[in-house]
């Protein structure tokens, strides 16, 4: 773990509103975070608590209404987005896994990993033989042709997360990562996230509810009606 | 790499029988166009098969398709000797049904001088006819073979020779025959009818009569200067080979060529009515993954590209499958279809616009999708 090292990830006072007068609704209120690389961070909290909207947030997806947020070095939102091509700025800095693996259903596995290097712009053969070496990492190679209606929940998650890592993201945020998964395969999936986040020295946060993977985190932000609660240091076990 | 083509292998049953279906539609677009063709065709064969430059008819009418129109028989004479004109036939025109072999036959009777403008030059079957009475040319799409006899009126008549593609405004096949034959048919009373009316002390009636008289000018003189010294006659009127295929095209197929081509537009509004559901409906089902595209950082025009290729692709094969569904069932027609290639590629050119026009809406609904949808169960 890298504690010393500078937050890939920084939130400082990040609060976001919807609506106004009566019907204003405080999704998130003053929230501050620092996830460092080689961290992998658990969101936890009751439904309606801010995690996915936090999630967003750090993804790009929803713009704050107030605060200061730094991804991988770059001051990205200052009371606005700081950047005009968002979609470009997620294709460079951060990777996604979903809880459904939402991998597109008409590629193949190896061509679902190179469409984000594909539409990063670079060179077919390029992208095909990352994605390949992506895939032989996550042990799911030999599966590279079949379509993921053809692969089982957890040979398309590792596709997922073999995705989520194709443009080399030093931050990587998954909603419920193992939500769909038996118990056996959510522990082998969270290794995998921590063996990624060690070795490639990312920053991972897991939005998450399944309490068989909290000791598999570096950290947990527990949040409450959009209000960061706690946050709990913890030392869990190698992969 | 192509996501719009992946797509499609991906769902290639249910993109085919789209697009099968899509074609079927734009195969009757198609269809519609060339029977327009055919219609405009069919009326211009009759009057262009003489090859003449001049159409003499009775004065105050604009004979003999559009209007009635008789003249006497000798008027060809005196048009003959004008000396501008190079050659002169007689012709009329009569509508009819003839008995073959107790089934009724509609036929569109020519009647013409031998040897004389109007005369059909293009055989493609047969020999012209050579006797003075009771021989037949029709075109081939009246089903009779060579050396069958059919009675038209009170005689029975041979089929010595086929043509090719002479049909008449109404679509009924041409049948030529002498001049006298179709006038004995046209003028010439029945018996009892005739002695009727020379009980009555009527005149007898005179068979001398045609409906138009054609003419060839000399090299280098002009048909309209030539009408206007026929016209000078007074009982004649005379109009260029122009003015006839004009009259045919714009007076008597007028109605008949709006009404298919309100037909035409109503299909191909149709057409894109559907287009737009089609795919407005694959744009639904595929929401969740064009979320997810932009969510991975896919920008707008990836996809709007796979939207907008996905219709065109549709659209082209819509249109192709339907080309070749006419081609295949053009003969199948009662009428002719003429499909003209101007008229194919301004047809593509149409369902281009038409799946850019129809595919808007999905590209509207896809480019405000929000990309957190694809996250969360």
């Amino acid at each position: 773990m890298g504690a010393a090292s500078a937050p890939l990830i920084e939130l400082r006072g990040i609060s976001k509103h919807f609506g106004s007068g009566d019907t204003r609704v405080d999704a998130l209120r003053g929230v501050s975070i620092a996830i460092e690389p080689a961290t992998v961070v658990g969101l936890l909290g009751p439904s309606g608590s801010g995690k996915s909207t936090l999630l967003n947030v750090i993804g790009c997806i929803t713009e704050p209404s107030e605060g200061w947020m730094k991804l991988d070095g770059e001051v990205v939102y200052d009371g606005r987005w700081l950047r005009r091509n968002l979609p470009r700025l997620r294709l460079e800095k951060i990777g996604f896994i979903f809880q459904f693996h939402n991998l597109l259903p008409f590629l193949t596995a190896v061509e679902n990993v190179a469409a984000v290097l594909d539409l990063a712009g670079e060179r077919r053969a390029a992208a095909l033989a990352r994605a390949e070496e992506l895939l032989d990492y996550l042990q799911v190679g030999r599966r590279k042709h079949a379509k993921p209606a053809k692969l089982s929940g957890g040979e398309a998650q590792r596709v997922a997360i073999a995705r989520a890592l194709a443009n080399r993201p030093r931050i990587v945020l998954a909603d419920e990562p193992t939500a769909a998964l038996d118990s056996e395969r959510a522990g082998i999936v969270m290794d995998l996230l921590r063996k990624v986040a060690i070795e490639r020295q990312t920053a991972i946060v897991v939005v998450t509810h399944d309490e068989k993977i909290y000791g598999r985190l570096d950290r947990i932000y527990r949040l409450r009606d959009g209000v960061m609660q706690a946050v709990e240091e913890r030392a869990p076990a190698a992969p | 790499m192509n996501y719009a083509l992946r797509d499609i292998r991906h769902n290639l049953g249910r993109f085919a029988m789209t697009c099968v279906g899509l074609s079927l539609l734009l195969g009757v677009v198609q269809s519609m166009v060339g029977i327009y063709r055919g219609l405009v065709e069919e009326a211009l064969v009759v009057a262009r098969a003489p090859a003449a430059d001049l159409w003499v008819v009775e004065a105050g009418t604009q004979g003999p398709f559009a209007e009635a129109s008789r003249i006497p028989g000798d008027a060809r004479e005196a048009i003959a000797r004008i000396e501008a004109i190079a050659a002169a036939g007689s012709l009329t025109f009569q509508s009819t049904e003839a008995d073959r072999g107790g089934t009724r036959l509609r036929l569109y009777v020519v009647g013409f001088e031998r040897g004389r403008p109007g005369e059909p030059e293009e055989l493609v079957a047969g020999r012209p006819i050579v006797r003075s009475h009771f021989e037949l040319i029709v075109d081939r799409r009246a089903g009779l073979a060579l050396g069958e006899q059919i009675r038209i009126g009170r005689n029975a008549f041979t089929v010595v020779g086929l043509v090719a593609g002479h049909s008449a405004s109404g679509g009924d096949p041409v049948a030529y025959m002498t001049l006298l034959d179709a006038q004995r048919l046209q003028f010439e009373l029945e018996p009892s009818a005739a002695r009727v009316q020379a009980a009555r002390g009527a005149p007898r009636t005179q068979t001398d009569t045609v409906n138009a008289v054609v003419a060839r000018l000399m090299p280098g003189e002009d048909a309209a200067d030539v009408a206007a010294v026929i016209a000078r006659w007074k009982h004649l009127a005379a109009m260029p080979q122009s003015a006839q295929e004009n009259l045919l095209t714009y007076s008597l197929v007028d109605r008949a060529r709006r009404q298919i081509g309100l037909f035409t537009v109503t299909l191909l509004a149709v057409s894109g009515v559907i287009i737009a559901l089609v795919i407005y409906t694959m744009t639904m089902d595929k929401l969740r993954e064009i979320a997810t595209l932009k969510l991975i950082g896919a920008p707008n025009r990836v996809i709007v590209g796979l939207i907008l290729q996905q219709t065109l692709a549709m659209g082209i094969a819509g249109w192709a499958i339907g080309r070749v569904i006419v081609a295949f069932a053009a003969d199948l027609f009662p009428r002719r279809v003429a499909l003209l290639p101007a008229d194919t590629a301004g047809l593509l050119v149409i369902v281009v616009i038409l799946c850019l026009a129809a595919s808007a809406i999905s590209v509207r609904v896809a480019l405000r999708v929000d990309p957190a949808t694809a996250l969360g169960g």
